[in-house]
């Protein structure tokens, strides 16, 4: 579950030189901006029925923050 | 619920008018590198917009569409007794701009006239009003005039809206007949999220002063703007959508007791082609049936439904079409419609 949600978020920011990880703090990633930030909320929408409004996801640090969120919300 | 049905009323005509000048989106703006231009313009979809020069207004584009429309359809003046004028970006803090068209127009002085002031989910709230009024009887045409300017509204140094707007006026005709059946709209608001699309100053809360007209950095990433450029949070944006479209068009559909399938267009409000391509996979709604206008025009707000229309169904509306529109944003305000037309007439678009 949690390999599946790494993959498909390192899809999403189209990261292809190297593995990310749930400690990783994603606002650091060079792929991270306003425009990747929509394809996140996309995929996580479509992968998960689940809606992170922003306000939510700016308290947010790590990708298992993220993680976390959606698992709780579902 | 707002959830309204009209009977036998509907459009027979449109027409729109864009600006000659055209923008190429990829070439906009110097205040960004090329690389970060060619990635928000891809993945936006907008290639190009139109953009008046500084003495054209939302009234002027309404008005060349509407002059166009009334004579290729050989219209009498003295039977429009109705005129709506529909924008955010009217000529005059005062008098409304339908009464100054009523008069341009050449229109009697029994004319009913005001202005609807909404963003992009007016078109449909419009035709609301219009149906509604048309359905009592007391008028024999009305004209729905839809204008923006939205490239004076936002700030090209801030790329979380400069390459997004583009402006643009419509005309429709709205008549009664019995060939149009019933019509369904379902209209929408949240004011709690005032805050996602907004222009801060200028009106009686801030009042405009030099301090509001003066350019500030906004956020870490350098963006420029003044307190009277309108701002957009994006993301929350996109949230609302996906939130808040979806079921409304799906209630719209219960209510009218009509299924995804029996609908023969979708136009929705040309926000931008990724959130739009996205609702469109979401909702499992056929592609070919999607007409799409934001790769030439941008987003026009109001204007982006009808312009979708008259540029991309010309000739696709002959016979009796039932036609679903959806109109979402600034307010937040929210509005979907099913309505059919009937050998509509659409004018070749007009360039000014």
């Amino acid at each position: 579950m949690e390999q599946k949600f790494l993959d498909q978020l390192k899809e999403t920011l189209e990261i292809e030189d190297r593995d990310i990880a749930l400690t990783d703090t994603f606002r650091d990633y060079d792929e991270w901006d306003s425009l990747a930030l929509l394809s996140v909320i996309a995929m996580i929408d479509e992968e998960y029925d689940v809606v992170i409004e922003s306000n939510n996801l700016q308290k947010l640090q790590t990708v298992g923050d993220i993680y976390n969120y959606v698992t709780s919300q579902k | 619920m707002a959830l309204l049905q009209f009977n036998n009323v509907g459009i027979t005509g449109m027409s729109a008018a864009v600006p000659k000048n055209v923008v190429d989106n990829y070439n906009y703006t110097e205040h960004f590198d090329k690389e970060s231009v060619k990635e928000i313009v891809d993945k936006v979809g907008i290639k190009e917009r139109r953009f008046t020069d500084s003495d054209t207004c939302s009234s002027d584009l309404c008005f060349a569409a509407a002059e166009k429309l009334i004579s290729d359809m050989n219209i009498d003046k003295e039977e429009i007794d109705l005129l709506v004028f529909v924008s955010q970006t009217p000529d005059y803090r005062m008098p409304a701009t339908s009464v100054i068209l009523q008069d341009r127009l050449g229109l009697s002085k029994n004319t009913a006239a005001f202005d609807l002031n909404l963003g992009c989910s007016a078109f449909v709230y419009g035709l609301s009003v219009v149906y509604g009024l048309m359905q009592t009887g007391g008028f024999r045409k009305a004209l729905l005039l839809d204008g923006e300017t939205r490239s004076k509204v936002y700030s090209p140094k801030d790329r979380k809206t400069a390459f997004l707007f583009g402006d643009g006026g419509i005309a429709a005709i709205i008549e009664k007949d019995e060939k149009f059946g019933p019509s369904y709209f379902s209209l929408n608001s949240d004011g709690s999220k005032e805050s996602y699309i907004k222009i801060d100053a200028g009106g009686y809360r801030n009042p405009s002063t030099p301090e509001t007209l003066t350019e500030k950095v906004v956020d870490e990433h350098g963006n420029v703007r003044t307190d009277e450029h309108g701002y957009m949070k994006g993301a929350d944006v996109f949230n609302f959508v996906l939130l808040e479209i979806p079921g409304d068009i799906k209630k719209t559909l219960e209510y009218s007791g009509s299924d995804k399938a029996d609908i023969d267009y979708f136009v929705f409000h040309q926000a931008n082609s990724y959130m739009n391509g996205y609702l469109v996979k979401k909702m499992k709604i056929d592609p070919d049936k999607v007409p799409t206008s934001i790769e030439h025009f941008g987003n026009t707000s109001s204007v982006s439904i009808p312009l979708t229309i008259v540029s991309q169904l010309k000739d696709k509306l002959e016979g009796r079409k039932k036609i679903l529109l959806t109109g979402f944003g600034v307010g937040m305000s929210w509005a979907t419609s099913i309505i059919n037309v009937n050998d509509c007439y659409i004018s070749d678009l007009v360039e000014i």
